[in-house]
């Protein structure tokens, strides 16, 4: 529970982080610190420099503009839950913060630290997958020949703990289409008791008309693969379909498929498990979101 | 009338300073010229040590010395023992305070760094270089005793610590004879008793005095004086140990542990004061652990549901050394409660200590009841099964009828009080009984999985006769004592033996003084926790503070008293048989306006300006109490859950608890006290767990690993109480601080194996994770 020595920075701006990572090898950047923190008094993580971009105004916020959902960065998990802006736009990411952690973990941690990191079993990478976010990303133009760019959440996700972001980028916002009227949003989880964490989480996005049926569909899974995974043949089988107890079993069962060979297990939940429950999960968030949340 | 103090749940009084941070514990003590502390822990479960080179660390920055094993030879005695039981062969094994030649356990302790701050002691613990020849290593009991396992002691063949039977009645004919016998095999998960103040030790070590001063995060600073004497030579009354302020031990702060006799011995070499506080990573692995047993069990019972016989042998972990108390935890605590509320003719635990790479075990809130009252429960919840009865009649034909002084069990110990039925009837009448098992049965119908789990116990606390102690191997006395002053303003003070630590005995202890002596509750203050200034006494465990240390506050009080009609009549210029007290007041027969309040007697006392002849001046006195029996809290507890069985996840659904711990010195503390201990119990059933790999490397090392419960977790319990009273003490009083962990491990876990019944499960081994809840599931299908 005691860090290794390391050289403390306060950057003023996104430029001034970047300038700061550029130039000090084994740098990292401090945002809500509920991720880098707990690695470094384990001594799991060593940084020789903390960056703090925890001043950087211009990483926080929320706002909506021509039908996108735009949140800096740095906006905290409790900012998100707290914000009627974010209920009306994109409900399933306002409860999905809700749900995260606990009130200091909340009024600490913030999305983009959250998804910079890439835990596996985080919530916010499936529910930012599932919504088609998409994560602006801030280099130095002159080292990298990339100023700043746009990824999409399904791109933004390499691996465990991997993500696209060079050493010396910065994720800074993140934008969310606004869902419509007709698009139904849920997120569902086996949480691990011990963290809340996602053991299997699953997300979907339904657009349903008015005779119950599935016009287009969105899911992906998350907890149990390195990364989101998203769901093809899900996807397929839900489309055009009435959303039935029946039809919602069946294209669920299908998400199997589409999962890989790379399932996560651990002395909780073995991949064998978990597996099986992605199908459920998928099933409990169907039912929430279209109102069948009885089963 | 007034209200009654004494059974009035006030608030307590300890809560503004832990809830606003205002209390000092034993981290928040500075001293000047103080250095701090950082233990190197073993990464292997079982190694001999090659060599230790130290060169690095000792010249690192700020570092002023490092200790290893060999430093300590000759200065530190080994850490003791302090519970032997008699015949059973034990082996009181060798353990160094820093290992020597071999390391046991993952987290035994190999050096000791100390520096100007804790971090530079932590950076120069990477650079204490260690070879180690890794020796092959054992984690389950029952392995641990076959042939070719590792052997871990060389003067314990065969790993077994011990080997102890107590053999009630005559059970080889119970079983002989029996129409129906049910067997389980049940493993008893080792957990870690969690506080949320981790461990800590500030020892500063006067030189010119030749006394140690020792803050201690202990539940017992008296033992730990007592103990820390034997270890260290350091004469008894020349170490003083504090442990005012204690968040929280569940047991796992009372044993006498290595790292604070580490930290005493760095203080005593560098003349300093010195400071060590585990980090929660190292809680995990070198603060004791609880439970680890591997039962076999069974139960002998006629076809009408008549119990005649319950027999274990049990695999009893006690890690790679023995705890203060660990070889008492699986013998006395629990192979002599074997009978529960039940009239069982015959009882055997043969029970087998057992060595392995693992942490120590000790004591773990409950400790050995909660074993022993799962295993009952469970074998009878089987044996309804086997019978096609309902288990709660099961339960009532078997039950011991109402009992006021006095009953003795196959085991040969003898219960105080009991009435069990009532409360019983209690709880199932709260809950509509019937009405629970036809709803289970609609649910069912619609592929639902509702599971009920009833519970009666009775466990065995407040630790108890001295006489008792030394026959079982306890290596002290158990009685209490406690002094109560008044002080010349009529304000009190007790100064106390017993050390509470999150129990809330400041705020009851002052409520049975101000009941005894009728003064203002607010008037009473309790001291307690530094042996300078506090009498003997054992300790609090074993539920054992209110009915021990409680009734040793109530007899001081009442010589107080008894002293103070003495002066009353002599100040009131009357007959002594003529003054009559009521309230707080003494007043002479016939005349109430002639009266003194016994706070004005304290004040002339104090004064003493007008005594009797030969009336010493002062009011004060103090006690003694050692109890004639334990006291037998019993209950009956009910759960109802329900299983999704799509993917094993269990809901709690209702929870009632039952209690009857005699008469209630404060309730809303009595129901405290059976909340935490219900959460506990649970926790073990649902969530809690140690996990080792085959290599003796802890698993379940953190809190993201090792699943405590939470407030979310659970529904309102819903809380009943009777009151039975125990002949034993002044009070009447029955422990409550355990119950809750002793009952709901099974209630809970019967719930869901009731729950699952029509799906085929019959067993699953706990913590009841949903993957295993699910696995078993699908096992039951296809079976």
């Amino acid at each position: 529970m005691f860090a290794t020595e390391f050289e403390y920075k306060k950057a003023s701006s996104i430029s001034e982080a970047i300038q700061l990572l550029s130039s000090n090898e084994g740098a990292k950047i401090l945002a809500g610190g509920h991720s880098l923190l707990p690695m470094m008094k384990l001594r799991l993580a060593r940084p020789t420099m903390v960056i703090d971009i925890g001043g950087i105004e211009e990483m926080r916020g929320i706002s909506v503009e021509n039908g996108t959902l735009r949140i800096g960065a740095l906006t905290t998990h409790a900012q998100i839950a707290d914000s009627h802006v974010v209920q009306e736009a994109a409900g399933i990411l306002w409860e999905t913060a809700y749900g995260i952690g606990d009130p200091q973990v909340r009024n600490r941690g913030t999305i983009g630290g959250n998804v910079s990191h890439a835990d596996p079993a985080s919530d916010l990478p499936t529910v930012l997958t599932v919504v088609d976010a998409k994560f602006t990303i801030q280099g130095q133009g002159g080292i990298t020949r990339r100023g700043s760019r746009t990824v999409s959440a399904g791109d933004f996700f390499v691996g465990p703990f991997t993500t696209v972001l060079a050493e010396n980028e910065v994720l800074t916002a993140i934008e969310i289409p606004v869902l419509a009227e007709n698009q139904k949003a849920e997120y569902a989880k086996m949480a691990h008791p011990a963290t809340s964490f996602a053991v299997v989480g699953a997300g979907v996005v339904l657009t349903v008309d008015n005779n119950n049926v599935c016009t287009a569909a969105r899911v992906a899974v998350g907890g149990l693969t390195p990364t989101p995974t998203r769901g093809p043949s899900v996807e397929a089988a839900l489309v055009g379909k009435e959303l039935t107890d029946e039809n919602i079993a069946a294209a669920t069962a299908l998400i199997d498929g589409d999962l890989g060979s790379d399932i996560l297990g651990d002395i909780f939940a073995s991949a064998e498990y978990r597996r099986a429950m992605a199908a459920i999960e998928l099933k409990h968030a169907i039912f929430h979101a279209t109102g069948l949340a009885h089963h | 009338m007034t209200t009654r103090i004494f059974g009035s749940g006030i608030r307590r009084r300890e809560d503004p300073r832990l809830i606003t941070g205002g209390a000092t514990y034993t981290d928040d003590v500075q001293l000047p010229g103080m250095v701090h502390a950082a233990i190197l822990r073993s990464p292997h479960a079982h190694a001999k040590i090659s060599s230790i080179d130290t060169s690095a660390a000792s010249g690192a920055p700020g570092v002023v010395a490092v200790y290893t094993g060999a430093d300590t030879d000759g200065v530190l005695n080994p850490i003791p023992c302090a519970w032997l039981p008699p015949d059973c062969d034990i082996k009181a094994v060798d353990h160094p305070a820093i290992a020597k030649d071999v390391v046991r356990y993952q987290g035994d302790a190999v050096a000791v760094v100390v520096a100007e701050d804790r971090y530079q002691a932590e950076d120069a613990l990477e650079l204490i270089k260690v070879d180690y020849e890794i020796l092959p290593s054992v984690v389950n009991p029952e392995a641990a005793m076959q042939a070719g396992a590792p052997q871990i002691h060389e003067d314990a063949p065969n790993n077994q610590a011990f080997h102890w039977v107590a053999d009630g009645g005559d059970s080889d004919a119970a079983f002989a004879n029996a129409d129906v016998i049910v067997k389980e095999t049940i493993i008893q998960q080792r957990l870690i008793p969690h506080a949320m103040e981790p461990r800590s030790a500030v020892a500063n070590w006067t030189v010119a005095m030749g006394e140690l001063t020792l803050w201690s995060t202990s539940q017992n600073p008296h033992i730990v004086r007592f103990l820390g004497s034997l270890v260290t030579g350091i004469p008894e009354h020349k170490i003083r140990v504090i442990a005012t302020e204690v968040g929280g031990g569940f047991g796992s702060k009372l044993p006498m542990y290595a790292d604070e006799m580490i930290i005493s011995f760095c203080s005593m070499q560098l003349n300093r004061p010195v400071k060590w506080t585990a980090t929660r990573s190292e809680g995990f692995l070198a603060t004791i652990h609880g439970r680890d047993h591997v039962e076999h069990v069974e139960l002998a019972a006629t076809r009408e549901g008549k119990i005649t016989g319950i027999r274990s042998v049990v695999y009893a972990g006690m890690g790679a050394y023995l705890s203060t108390a660990g070889p008492g935890v699986p013998t006395i605590l629990h192979g002599l409660i074997y009978s529960g509320p039940y009239d069982i003719g015959a009882t055997k635990a043969d029970i087998y200590g057992v060595f392995s790479n693992t942490t120590p075990v000790d004591t773990c809130r409950g400790a050995g009841r909660p074993e022993a009252t799962f295993l009952i429960e469970r074998l009878i919840d089987l044996l309804a099964v086997e019978l096609g009865t309902d288990p709660v009649e099961l339960r009532r034909k078997n039950l011991i009828p109402k009992f006021e002084d006095g009953h003795d069990v196959a085991s040969g110990i003898t219960y105080d009080s009991g009435d069990y039925e009532p409360l019983l009837n209690m709880v199932l009448g709260h809950v509509d009984y019937q009405a629970l098992r036809q709803e289970q049965a609609r649910m069912r119908e619609r592929g639902a999985y509702m599971g009920i789990g009833v519970t009666c116990y009775v466990e065995i606390c407040g630790l108890g006769p001295s006489q008792v102690a030394g026959a079982v191997g306890f290596g002290g006395g158990l009685w209490e004592s406690a002094i109560v002053r008044f002080h010349p303003t009529g304000k009190v003070n007790a100064y106390i033996g017993t050390s509470p630590h999150g129990q809330g005995e400041e705020t009851t202890f002052a409520q049975i003084i101000a009941d005894e002596l009728g003064v203002d509750v607010d008037d009473v203050g309790v001291i307690h926790g530094d042996t300078s200034n506090t009498p003997m006494g054992w300790g609090t465990y074993g539920s054992r503070t209110s009915t021990v240390g409680g009734a040793a506050v109530a007899l001081a009080a009442r010589k107080i008293k008894e002293k103070a009609r003495l002066l009353a009549a002599h100040l009131l210029e009357a007959a002594e048989a003529d003054v009559e007290y009521e309230d707080g007041k003494f007043f002479v027969k016939g005349s109430p306006d002639r009266s003194k309040t016994i706070q004005e007697i304290a004040t002339m006392a104090n004064v003493a300006w007008n005594m009797p002849e030969g009336m010493e001046p002062g009011l004060e006195a103090s006690a003694f109490y050692d109890p004639p029996n334990f006291v037998y809290p019993f209950g009956t507890h009910l759960a109802v859950v329900e299983v999704d069985p799509d993917n094993g996840h269990i809901e709690v659904k209702r929870y009632v608890a039952g209690d009857d711990c005699g008469p209630q010195i404060n309730p809303m503390i009595v129901e405290g006290q059976v909340h935490g201990g219900v959460v506990h119990g649970v926790g073990q059933a649902l969530w809690e767990g140690v996990v080792y790999d085959e290599n003796g490397q802890l698993l379940t090392g953190s809190m993201t690993d090792y699943a405590l419960p939470r407030a979310h977790m659970f529904p309102d319990m819903e809380i009943l109480s009777t009151v039975t009273p125990s002949p034993h003490n002044p009070l009447g009083v029955k422990g409550i601080g355990e119950t809750g962990a002793i009952a709901s491990t099974v209630t809970i876990y019967n719930a869901v194996i009731d729950a699952l019944r029509p799906l085929g499960v019959t067993h699953i081994d706990m913590p009841l994770t949903p993957e295993k809840v699910w696995q078993a599931i699908r096992q039951g299908q296809g079976s």
